[in-house]
């Protein structure tokens, strides 16, 4: 009995150095970004972000799907660039870091309630969220940094 | 700067013929059996400044699979519909034809003015739910279910009656809570995309998003054959996708939401000439 306690009590412990370990590494919560003046100040990670790994998201159709709205002269070896958004051409001279970080995170506060631009590290979206995706953001806070970091590229 | 000035003059009357091109097309061909395929002054109050029909913002490609009828492969449904019309089925031994006779006149218009209202049951009927409430009352025979190949030829050979007749659906009296509910359904964002069906197809309608040219989304044409089917489908199974596309739980076909949308769409295409059966991608 002894035995099996002390076990039992060894795993939690274990368990919550991993835990914590993990806490430590995760993004801030999607609930807990702040958005003043239309800027989120700090990163979501902590980490820079990869600017080739935002440009895979900024095509991926499951991922950012970016292409679908916007026209980027950066791909024009991809087919189908949208025409619902501007054209992200030259978006890093018209918005600062905080700003694009603002905007991916929950566009809707802004560029006004709306907008068709999904927010993509926001947990309160749209009625009846399908299973597979409820409480979940549509970009992990890594993703959004990446994107950033590609943004900030496009210079014209 | 003149020059530059020159060029961009070039470029805009360019642009301008290119358009003007593109307009003059779409007027010439016409989908079969329909005089046009917009209403330029809409109803009072309506959200849009002209209504338009899907077939407007399709390829050339699949528009000319509705140019003619031996083309179209909505038609295999139109005509086997046509053929259970005439054909006896439950215990009280009918066919549809034994009580409305020639669809040709007696289904004539029926189909512009879908869904419409029940005294009976106090509600609107869809052409399925009419359809069903016939066959399980009248002919004693066993529903078909929405999407059943039946049904699908059945709704088409009773739409296409009414081809080239303007969509007009009651939206006052009893049927006023069932259009508003539909509008309410209309403009509720959904899904974790968080888009409502007027983000695309009232704001950005004449659009491309990705691959899509983007519609404004009217009934007029259902059911519709799509080639991504490669069948034909009902107007709800279409409502099902776009809420799965922007990642929603979907409304059931024939839930009262769905009934609801069904009676506000066809009302934001008044005037629109049933296309039934149209083609889409």
């Amino acid at each position: 009995m002894m035995k099996a306690n002390s076990l039992i009590a060894g795993c939690a412990a274990a368990l919550m150095t991993v835990m914590a370990g993990s806490a430590l590494a995760e993004a801030t919560k999607p609930d807990m970004v702040k958005i003043d003046d239309n800027k989120v100040k700090s990163s979501l990670t902590g980490i820079k972000g990869n600017a080739a790994d935002g440009k895979k998201w900024f095509a991926n159709r499951k991922l950012g799907n970016c292409l679908a709205c916007h026209s980027n002269k950066d791909m024009t070896s991809k087919p189908f660039h949208g025409e619902i958004g501007p054209p992200i051409d030259g978006v890093a001279d018209r918005h600062s870091e905080q700003e694009l970080r603002a905007i991916l995170v929950d566009s809707k506060t802004v560029l006004g309630k709306e907008t068709i631009m999904p927010g993509f590290y926001k947990i309160k979206t749209g009625a009846r969220p399908a299973k597979k995706f409820k409480g979940k953001t549509i970009l992990s806070g890594q993703q959004v940094e990446d994107i950033i970091a590609y943004l900030l590229t496009l210079k014209e | 700067m003149k020059g530059s000035f020159k060029l961009g003059l070039l470029v805009t009357i360019a642009a301008g013929s290119t358009i003007m091109m593109g307009v003059a097309n779409s007027q010439d061909s016409l989908p079969a059996g329909v005089t046009s395929i917009k209403v330029a002054t809409p109803y009072k109050g309506s959200p849009l400044d002209e209504i338009i029909s899907g077939w407007h913002f399709r390829a050339s490609e699949t528009q000319s699979l509705q140019q003619d009828d031996f083309d179209n492969p909505g038609y295999l449904w139109v005509d086997k519909g046509e053929s259970l019309w005439n054909t006896v089925d439950g215990e009280a031994g009918k066919s549809c034809a034994s009580c409305h006779n020639e669809a040709a006149k007696s289904m004539k218009g029926v189909g512009a003015e879908m869904p419409k209202w029940d005294a009976k049951l106090k509600r609107p009927l869809t052409m399925e739910q009419r359809i069903n409430s016939c066959r399980t009352n009248n002919m004693k025979a066993k529903a078909w279910k929405w999407e059943a190949d039946q049904m699908l030829s059945m709704t088409a050979f009773v739409r296409n009656q009414s081809r080239g007749m303007p969509v007009n659906v009651q939206v006052d009296g009893p049927m006023k809570a069932w259009a508003e509910k539909g509008k309410e359904v209309y403009y509720t964002r959904v899904g974790q995309l968080d888009m409502s069906c007027a983000n695309c197809h009232e704001a950005n309608y004449g659009k491309h998003i990705r691959a899509d040219h983007l519609s404004q989304g009217q009934s007029n044409g259902f059911p519709t054959y799509r080639l991504k089917w490669q069948k034909l489908g009902s107007l709800h199974r279409r409502f099902k996708g776009c809420m799965k596309n922007i990642r929603a739980v979907p409304y059931k076909r024939g839930s009262d939401e769905f009934v609801a949308m069904e009676i506000y769409l066809a009302h934001r295409g008044k005037g629109l000439q049933v296309e039934t059966p149209a083609v889409r991608n």
